[in-house]
């Protein structure tokens, strides 16, 4: 007979199994990513399976009784509901080359689930989704009520700020924790930031801080900046002004444009553009590039070659700073984007992501500690152990002032990657990543 | 190995004619070349053109041809070491990384990172004798010098799975830290060194009793921010003296006290160190260097750098004819 010792978590139990009575692959149902699925030919001697089990077992109390290890028993489960906002219709990309999306976000979402389950059938612990999807005029509550009816011990918030600050104020969330998974404001790592509200997604800080290292780093450090009409772009707008401060450059001229979407395929991108572009930006001093804030995509596509003087375009379109894009596959990065456009038939985009990140962090936690408990989980997420592989080259983890996490940020051309910030010489006495975001110090969070 | 052998061994290991005859080869994983150096002269002699993005590389067990992981070729390349040319290639299923050489059978041992497997070829027969399910992304492979056991390491799962060779499953499955990359037994087989690139950790698995992790060694060099420093490579001498561990982007290679798992010193080599080798009489250790694109040469006992050699563009992998 042969013996497994498995260590329990930290300073856990230690369980003696019987293996002869253990098959594990029995278990091994968790989709496509299934590690134990059978492949024709090989072996069929049972001999172990190792810790499938064994994680919830013990924790449940039935490790020794051995016979029940034969039966389906619920593992230690974790329940991750995905709260989203169905996609504007009147928005939709600039470019007819961009595919207008209806499930961003949570297919990241539901692709981690995948991943935490693949080592998770091996730990005894089984990662379930949940997800609600919201008309654009859908009230948060019933959204939230939904999912916590479902069993959502954990949320992670496809929505923008007003929807998550509205999710954050419902009493019946409790101490649950959310995920911001799509709303970049400042604000919400600011002076609106809450104990429970964690952002995988970075904020428009973060990403102004990486273009702006980038553009320092290529010395063209007088930037012409052009801003949609929108809130977010005037938010973004004032971010890129604040880091163009911050590293050292200078902002000669803004202008907003207004407000004028155009049907994208009635404006081919040159009909009148070609003449209203180079007489907008005429007027700006002269400068090494070309901002453009346009969160929207309404109008930032049109810029490239249309500028006055001929200057690169950079900022939401042309030179992008981006959590991820399509483009990347280093650091393992092309096992990522395999997966996912195998499961979701499309590009994974900065929000997919993000969402992914979110999962992947409880994925890390949980197994890391061994449980699917709030506070040991948390603990752990915000301790100095927490590391996440994120395909970004270094280890992502969470700032303990904001909850935010700190990440590489790409910095991207339409169709190849140009650069990864930090930009080396940008230090930090903790580390490079803290150059890009709120700072410790300078944080207005007070949790 | 007999006392005979030995002797003969350490004969050879003495005799000038035997250093100059010992070649080092280097995989270029962006030249789909392999650089042979002469072990005497530290000098490229030969750049052999093999598939595409070759990585990881292996003997046969009689020594006859070398083995290249060529990964968007999805085959295993085989170069004839008197020739020095690819005389074969047999298809290894997709994305090959690491591969690994079965010590008593005809098999290589591939790790295909896109399908979560660790296929199992014959290099004999060259048929496809099965596939090992494993976790996501499967990468760094290290077979125990008696072909009992195989571990392979899953990149985002941050497991190690020990793979019982005679039934051909996984049959432990360790947590690891994050991103383990790379699997190597010491040389009596009793423990498994697993590098971690994300969580730069190696962690030092039971392979006679426990099958857990017993050690984890963390690395801390002074001067270089912590998210740079990342476990990869990992060589260890077989007398039990020496480990090494190469610390990609930190420029680095780590010096540890097999028996009480200290660090002793960090040398620096060129930039992104990602694969070690041991020379036959295990006085020098090569290393791969893939942003400068060169091997540094360091003398074991002297802990130090003594050489750079210009190589390909990436170098991967490293490996020196026994």
């Amino acid at each position: 007979m042969i013996h497994d010792r498995i260590t329990h978590g930290r300073g856990g139990s230690v369980q003696m199994v019987d293996h002869e009575r253990q098959d594990g692959r029995a278990q091994n149902n968790t989709g496509p990513n299934s590690l134990g699925s059978n492949f024709q030919g090989m072996s069929t001697v049972k001999q172990t399976a190792g810790v499938l089990l064994l994680g919830a077992l013990a924790t449940l109390g039935l490790a020794s009784d051995a016979g029940a290890q034969q039966s389906d028993q619920p593992r230690d489960t974790i329940t991750v509901g995905y709260l989203g906002l169905e996609r504007d219709e009147e928005w939709e990309p600039l470019s007819v080359l961009d595919p207008v999306i209806d499930d961003e976000g949570v297919q990241g979402a539901r692709l981690a689930i995948d991943d935490n389950n693949a080592a998770g059938q091996f730990l005894g612990q089984e990662f379930v989704f949940v997800e609600v999807i919201m008309p654009r005029e859908g009230d948060v509550e019933e959204g939230l009520q939904e999912l916590l009816d479902q069993g959502a011990e954990w949320i992670v918030s496809g929505l923008p700020r007003e929807g998550l600050e509205a999710l954050m104020e419902i009493p019946a969330l409790e101490d649950r924790v959310v995920f911001n998974a799509a709303a970049p404001d400042n604000v919400l790592r600011g002076e609106a930031c809450h104990p429970n509200l964690f952002h995988t997604t970075p904020s428009r800080r973060m990403l102004a801080d990486a273009l702006a290292q980038f553009l320092g780093y290529k010395q063209w450090d007088r930037w012409a900046l052009v801003f949609g009409n929108t809130d977010e772009d005037r938010l973004l707008a004032e971010a890129l002004g604040e880091a163009a401060q911050r590293f050292g450059q200078e902002v000669v001229g803004e202008k907003m444009w207004p407000h004028d979407p155009m049907s994208r395929r009635a404006e081919g991108g040159f009909h009148a553009i070609q003449r209203e572009i180079p007489v907008f930006v005429q007027d700006f001093a002269d400068h090494d590039v070309l901002v453009i804030a346009d969160e929207n995509d309404y109008f930032g596509e049109y810029f490239p070659y249309q500028t006055w003087l001929p200057r690169p375009v950079a900022g939401t379109q042309g030179l992008k700073a981006t959590a991820w894009h399509r483009a990347h596959e280093s650091w393992g990065g092309v096992q990522l984007q395999r997966r996912f456009e195998e499961q979701a038939d499309r590009w994974m985009t900065p929000r997919d992501f993000a969402a992914w990140l979110a999962v992947r962090s409880l994925g890390e936690s949980s197994a890391r500690t061994d449980s699917v408990a709030r506070d040991e989980v948390l603990n752990y997420m915000l301790s100095d152990e927490f590391e996440l592989a994120g395909y970004l080259g270094l280890p992502v983890s969470f700032r303990t002032w904001n909850h935010q996490l700190r990440q590489p940020i790409l910095i991207t051309g339409p169709r190849m990657v140009a650069s990864v910030s930090p930009q080396e010489g940008y230090l930090h006495p903790r580390t490079p990543l803290d150059s890009l975001g709120a700072d410790e110090g300078e944080s207005q969070c007070r949790f | 190995m007999s006392v005979v052998q030995g002797c003969v061994l350490v004969a050879l290991w003495l005799s000038p004619l035997a250093a100059q005859a010992e070649r080092v080869f280097v995989s270029n994983e962006k030249d789909n070349t392999v650089s042979v150096i002469d072990g005497a002269t530290l000098e490229v002699v030969e750049t052999i053109k093999v598939g595409r993005r070759p990585r990881a590389m292996a003997f046969s067990s009689d020594g006859s041809e070398l083995f290249v992981a060529v990964g968007d070729d999805e085959a295993i390349d085989m170069i004839d070491l008197e020739t020095l040319k690819v005389v074969r290639s047999q298809s290894s299923g997709e994305d090959p990384e690491v591969i690994r050489v079965d010590p008593h059978r005809p098999y290589v041992y591939v790790s295909n990172e896109d399908d979560n497997i660790v296929s199992v070829l014959d290099y004999e027969e060259r048929t496809r004798v099965t596939e090992i399910p494993v976790g996501i992304e499967p990468e760094g492979l290290g077979i125990s010098p008696d072909g009992k056991w195989l571990i392979a390491t899953s990149e985002t799962s941050n497991m190690a799975h020990i793979i019982d060779l005679n039934e051909m499953e996984a049959v432990y499955h360790r947590l690891m830290g994050a991103r383990p990359r790379h699997v190597e037994f010491n040389q009596e087989g009793n423990e498994a060194w697993v590098s971690a690139e994300i969580g730069a950790t190696v962690s030092i698995i039971d392979m006679q009793d426990t099958f857990d992790v017993k050690h984890t060694i963390r690395f801390d060099v002074p001067g270089v921010p912590r998210e740079t420093v990342q476990a990869v490579g990992v060589a260890l001498t077989s007398d039990g003296r020496y480990g090494f561990v190469a610390l990609g982007p930190s420029n680095r290679v780590a010096m540890i006290d097999q028996q009480t798992y200290e660090v002793l010193d960090y040398i620096l080599v060129g930039q992104r160190v990602w694969h070690l080798a041991l020379n036959a009489d295990e006085s020098r250790l090569y290393t791969t260097n893939g942003v400068s694109g060169d091997v540094t040469v360091i003398d074991v006992d002297g802990f130090e750098a003594i050489r750079s050699i210009p190589v390909g563009r990436f170098p991967w992998g490293v490996i020196v004819e026994p």
